[in-house]
């Protein structure tokens, strides 16, 4: 059982909510872990085809547990835990959907820029105010934010603490769709939903190639595109979906 | 003496500027508790909020007196604005400014940024600001042109002539003009009829409505149709319905 997140599974997507409220859903490194534990065992799970991650509707993560943090060493914090734990979710194959509603700063923001799309509510605010406890991000957040809304938005937001309302992270692209805070979960959800009943094969291969775009020159992207396209070409999902289509029905993946 | 004072009753928040000896003229002070007020009144019990002024009318803007003599900045004491400015428009219920005698300057900005104003007929209005070589302020460069046109808010801005209530009603800048004699029974009225209406589902308009002065069409078919979804899930729309099937006035909560 977990004692800092609470697990769900609806159809065919499993969610995890990150449940310490009175700790602004603090991820300190106990959550973390169970958070890397729980999307791996829905990453192992047949019945699943993407996940949710999602906090309450006031936070969303407020950030490191800065208890925690005043009480590491440099020694304990170099054995890599967190850095392990973020890696965990970073290396996951299924889609990854953060929905966000409330402050998502500092680590919460890392977090849901690690995910594969953001579903925000209207009250849902982004920042990294690392910077103000003499750190700077250190779960992604320098190379991700930078990477998604560009160099100089994304030193005023390090540097000077400037915090993303739901439209500006819209307006930058930092966030997928900006919805009413009473429905941002079920629009994750039913997004999750939309994307766990495609092919499964094709969807992981689909966002490996995404995300591995952003690494890449565009001559090795377009290698890498035409492999994984191979792959999926060579997939019986893919003879499934095109018999489907020509003969009008519903496909049914078997994923692989 | 308190600046601002404070009335809850039937769901309606009256939040009265109180320094009617120099017509409610702004001060840092009055502007915090403005902001606090505005906060609390998030609260449930809340549904219609009406921002008024004692005693000859409703505001007359910044307190130019505050400052006399010193050299402050502008820009920092603009931030005292831009927090209640901010809470009145993104509060989810209608806020009714009762504008009687004068609104000037930032005063009449602050009612700009609410949601209805209803004028009683001796009421002025101007903007006042560039009689002192300044530019309008407290949201009104974002609002007037929203009310009246470029064209108009640009003339209204720089000649800051006096407004009469006749004359704003037809600008489109007040809602209503009511006799003066009858301005305070026609704000109660209003404020309880508002009051006593689906105020979640106004709130639901409200943001509807705010987030369209910067969306596109296709945004804005997506959003609404959003938020019409939360509104249909509400208590009041069931209240709403079966009350139309019972041919009877619907009973509604704000829930």
């Amino acid at each position: 059982m977990y004692e800092n997140i609470r697990v769900e599974t609806h159809g065919q997507v499993g969610l995890v909510r990150l449940n310490r409220p009175k700790q602004l859903n603090a991820l300190n490194t106990a959550t973390l872990g169970e958070l890397a534990q729980a999307i791996g065992a829905f990453e192992q799970d047949g019945g699943i085809g993407a996940m949710v991650i999602t906090g309450n509707e006031r936070v969303f993560a407020a950030g490191a547990d800065i208890a925690e943090f005043q009480q590491t060493s440099l020694a304990e914090l170099m054995r890599g835990l967190r850095a392990d734990q973020y890696e965990v979710l970073r290396k996951v194959r299924k889609p990854l959907i953060a929905a966000v509603s409330g402050y998502a700063y500092g680590g919460g923001c890392e977090l849901a820029m690690l995910c594969d799309l953001i579903v925000a509510s209207d009250t849902a605010r982004f920042a990294q105010p690392e910077i103000n406890l003499g750190i700077i991000p250190g779960g992604g957040g320098t190379q991700r934010l930078t990477r998604q809304v560009g160099k100089y938005l994304a030193m005023e937001v390090i540097l000077a603490g400037r915090v993303l309302s739901a439209w500006e992270a819209l307006q930058h692209g930092l966030v997928n769709r900006v919805v009413p805070v009473e429905l941002y979960l079920e629009e994750a959800l039913e997004l999750a939903q939309t994307i766990a009943e495609r092919a499964p094969l094709a969807a992981r291969l689909a966002k490996d190639a995404i995300n591995r775009a952003q690494d890449m020159s565009l001559e090795h992207g377009l290698g890498l595109e035409r492999s994984n396209f191979l792959i999926a070409f060579g997939s019986e999902d893919k003879q499934e979906g095109t018999s489907a289509f020509l003969e009008k029905r519903k496909p049914q993946w078997k994923g692989r | 003496m308190e600046v601002l004072l404070r009335e809850a009753k039937d769901g309606i928040l009256t939040l009265t500027m109180n320094r009617p000896e120099t017509i409610n003229a702004l001060t840092t002070e009055m502007l915090r508790e403005l902001g606090k007020a505005i906060k609390e009144a998030s609260a449930p019990e809340v549904r219609v909020v009406v921002l008024q002024g004692a005693g000859r009318g409703f505001c007359s803007g910044q307190d130019l007196r505050e400052f006399a003599g010193q050299r402050i900045s502008y820009k920092n004491h603009l931030r005292n604005y831009r927090s209640v400015v901010e809470g009145l428009a993104g509060l989810e219920k209608p806020v009714i400014a009762a504008i009687h005698g004068a609104a000037a300057g930032a005063g009449l900005s602050l009612a700009l940024a609410c949601d209805l104003r209803i004028a009683s007929a001796d009421a002025v209005l101007t903007t006042g600001f560039s009689k002192i070589g300044l530019i309008p302020d407290a949201g009104m460069n974002y609002h007037l042109p929203r009310m009246v046109g470029y064209a108009r808010a640009f003339e209204l801005a720089v000649l800051s002539g006096r407004i009469k209530a006749e004359e704003a009603l037809a600008l489109g800048l007040v809602n209503r003009v009511v006799p003066t004699e009858a301005f305070a029974e026609e704000v109660a009225h209003l404020a309880r009829e508002l009051a006593q209406g689906p105020t979640k589902t106004y709130g639901l308009i409200k943001r509807a409505l705010r987030r369209s002065a910067s969306a596109s069409l296709e945004e804005m078919l997506e959003y609404e149709a959003l938020l019409q979804e939360v509104a249909g899930r509400s208590e009041d729309h069931q209240e709403g319905l079966q009350a139309f099937y019972e041919k009877r006035p619907p009973r509604f909560q704000g829930r």
